[in-house]
């Protein structure tokens, strides 16, 4: 049973519908990357699932059941737009924060010198936010995000304004969730920061849901029967063969290598390319190419854009 | 605990720990107690520099006419030392010289003070005044009628000194005084109007900070959003209540410890004598009037004229209509700040605010000469502007059915308009690089959501 159910969601503000009947469904403990570009429709749909705003029409089930104000306590929201109180002392607030989802003062101190001590930030619990640098803010804010072991975490833009250090220990940390159990939900439109962390997804544009299940089974589809060969010796003999007998889309010629593209049709495979011409040269290696999800998104986006006009018509 | 007490305690400790409120709190009873110790001890470090003035008569009709005094000497010089006088002014020692020209009857500005500095107030006054009791004599003589003098200094002694005496629904009476009820209840009015202003943009600077500093939403995925404003709203209202506090206890203790430090014998000389005394120097008349109001503020018959104000029934009232109308007004404030996004922009939304606020402390200043008049009738019945206007008319005593209708009126004030400023809080929290006007803002409150 998905842990977390919305279906036919719309949302219309005064002068644009910013989610036309959006269905998602969020398997239990997975990770869930909603994607697509900024103005689809995203952070409005988060919203509702943090009970800021409501739907205008469409139900939201959490654990099968209607979501309820009790349930917010169950959600760790990180906004896109990234905010603590600049004046307040790092701690005071992280507390503060802590207390408002719930958690006692105690058990919010306990939780924050484990963490504090983990990301090796203890120093910085008597400054005030002010002092911090924007990415040390972030910590601070994903802590405080976290701190409530919430079922349900959703990271709004999760890796913007991380350096590559400190975006790698969030990545672990988030894998590290989920294996003690949390549903986590990415929403972003950099896909390719969170294609390889994402199990399932869904495809966002314009207020409505393009496309959804999961990854793998989503660039599958959407191949385009590409393989890439790496090769050595006699480019111009494998040139031959490779346009004989297939579409050749390009070859280049890389330090005494040489990288090719290959369009297959449907009734071929990589076997009978590599057959074809591993008499004539060295294979260095070879693969499939499946398209990154902002490939798909593209193609998606172009697909739908062009005959929609055609149907609504 | 629950949430909205959480975010009041953040509210009230995050502003009682700020530097500026310690300063203010400090800051505030000194100012007070300065309004009330400096002048009186300026007063008695008056200067005692003796000074002489050089006359110079034309006319030769006031010679000796003007007496010295204490602090002012008069030397009456031929009528040829005018010019040596004027060029040798700086080694003469003189502080001043006088001209006559001409006979004053006849020409009232033939009479000339020259000096090389700024002539006090009390030289000129005393001058002034010698010579009008001179001509008024004169005057008096040259009528040629018996005891003329004589009559007019009895005229002089006619005064009256009326007591203002309350009569209470039982028949009892009690002495009241005008002059301190109209103190009071201006003080009321005054109190009120400063603090909504002050707290009021407290609110609204409060919920631009997080709304610029995006924090709120992380904030309203834990708490609905009128909870946000609400527990913002009471948390500063506390501080205020502490401020208030404070001001009065300190006020109290460095007046008291002032009196003891520098006046331990002697009553400490109020403002009000201070300037009798500033003003015998200069106009009798006006000082005598002050004095018989003075009268009314010694110490046996003040507590009886406090008394008749009622003091626990003024005070629970006075904290009535201050929370009512902070209440009222901060919920507007609020959703203006939760509306814009820059401090800049905040001028045409506070504009309605001000307004009312305004007419309110001009229509208290009218309420002082006139409580029961039809203005400050109606203007104590709206909501917004009752808080001030009916606190400038309590210490005149209000019918209760009329204290009843403004309270019950400012009650359902304020819960309309904060249910008003959270619909527009509620959506403009989360709507950033917005142009917002009036139009939205309607938008924005008929838009359901919830």
């Amino acid at each position: 049973m998905a842990f977390l159910e919305a279906s036919g969601i719309v949302k219309r503000f005064a002068n644009h519908l910013a989610l036309n009947d959006v269905n998602i469904s969020v398997p239990d403990n997975s990770i869930y990357g909603l994607l697509g570009p900024n103005g689809a429709g995203k952070t409005t749909l988060i919203r509702i699932i943090n009970k800021i705003t409501g739907p205008d029409e469409g139900t939201l089930l959490l654990n099968g059941k209607p979501i309820s104000n009790s349930d917010v306590m169950k959600i760790g929201y990180l906004p896109e737009e990234r905010g603590l109180y600049k004046k307040m002392k790092v701690g005071e607030q992280a507390v503060y924060l802590a207390r408002l989802k719930g958690l006692s003062r105690n058990d919010a101190l306990k939780r924050l010198k484990y963490w504090f001590e983990k990301f090796e930030i203890q120093g910085w619990w008597d400054k005030k936010v002010e002092e911090l640098s924007k990415g040390m803010a972030q910590k601070v804010q994903f802590i405080v995000t976290i701190l409530h072991e919430p079922q349900l975490l959703i990271f709004d833009e999760p890796f913007s304004g991380f350096d590559p250090v400190n975006a790698t220990l969030l990545k672990e940390e988030i894998l590290e969730l989920k294996k003690k159990g949390a549903t986590i939900i990415f929403s972003t439109h950099n896909m390719s920061s969170v294609e390889e962390l994402c199990d399932h997804i869904t495809l966002i544009n314009n207020g409505k849901a393009m496309i959804e299940g999961p990854t793998e089974k989503i660039r599958r589809s959407y191949r385009q029967n590409l393989v890439h060969i790496d090769f050595s010796e006699e480019p111009e003999e494998v040139e031959k063969i490779l346009k004989s007998n297939f579409e050749l889309r390009s070859l280049k010629s890389v330090n005494n290598h040489f990288e090719a593209q290959v369009k297959i049709n449907e009734e071929q495979s990589l076997n009978q390319v590599l057959s074809g011409i591993m008499n004539h040269c060295t294979i260095h290696s070879c693969q499939e190419l499946l398209p990154s999800m902002n490939d798909v998104f593209i193609q998606v986006v172009n697909q739908k854009e062009q005959p929609s006009q055609n149907q609504d018509s | 605990m629950s949430k909205i007490s959480l975010i009041i305690e953040r509210e009230y400790l995050s502003r009682i720990r700020k530097k500026s409120f310690i300063v203010m709190s400090i800051l505030g009873p000194i100012l007070f107690a300065a309004l009330m110790v400096v002048p009186a001890w300026l007063a008695s470090m008056e200067d005692d520099e003796v000074k002489t003035i050089a006359v110079i008569d034309h006319t030769n009709l006031y010679s000796g006419q003007i007496e010295d005094t204490e602090l002012l000497k008069f030397e009456f010089l031929q009528e040829n030392a005018e010019e040596t006088v004027r060029n040798e002014f700086k080694e003469s020692g003189y502080y001043a010289y006088l001209v006559i020209q001409d006979n004053l009857l006849e020409q009232p500005d033939a009479i000339k003070l020259y000096s090389d500095s700024q002539i006090t107030m009390d030289a000129k006054g005393y001058v002034q005044r010698s010579l009008r009791e001179h001509l008024k004599s004169q005057k008096l003589q040259s009528y040629e009628v018996d005891g003329l003098e004589n009559i007019v200094s009895d005229l002089n002694q006619i005064d009256i000194n009326i007591s203002t005496v309350k009569i209470g629904d039982d028949g009892s009476e009690k002495q009241s005084s005008a002059e301190l009820t109209m103190f009071v209840s201006m003080a009321f009015a005054f109190l009120s109007y400063m603090f909504i202003f002050i707290y009021g943009t407290q609110v609204m600077r409060g919920v631009m900070e997080e709304k610029t500093s995006r924090i709120v939403e992380v904030i309203i995925s834990s708490v609905k959003p009128f909870q946000l404003m609400m527990g913002k709203i009471l948390g500063i209202a506390m501080v205020a209540l502490t401020q208030i506090l404070l001001w009065a206890v300190l006020t109290i203790l460095i007046v008291t410890g002032v009196k003891a430090a520098f006046f331990p014998d002697s009553e400490m000389p109020t403002r009000a004598q201070t300037q009798i005394e500033m003003m015998q120097g200069q106009n009798p008349e006006a000082a005598e009037q002050m004095a018989s109001m003075e009268e009314g503020f010694n110490f046996n018959s003040i507590l009886e004229m406090v008394n008749s104000l009622e003091p626990l029934k003024t005070l629970l009232l006075f904290i009535f209509y201050f929370f009512g109308g902070y209440l009222l007004y901060s919920a507007l404030f609020a959703a203006i700040g939760g509306a814009i996004d820059h401090e800049s922009d905040q001028q045409q939304f506070m504009l309605p605010i001000t307004i009312p606020i305004i007419i309110s402390l001009y229509v208290a200043m009218m309420t002082f000469r006139n409580p029961g008049s039809d203005v400050a009738f109606w203007f104590s019945m709206i909501p917004f502007t009752s808080p001030i206007v009916m606190m400038a008319r309590i210490p005149f005593d209000v019918p209760l059915w009329q204290l009843m209708l403004s309270m019950a009126l400012l009650v359902g004030g304020f819960l309309f308009t904060t249910w008003f400023a959270g619909k527009i809080y509620r959506v403009g929290i989360l709507m950033y690089g917005k142009k917002v006007d009036y139009k939205e803002l309607w938008k924005w409150f008929r838009y359901s959501g919830d």
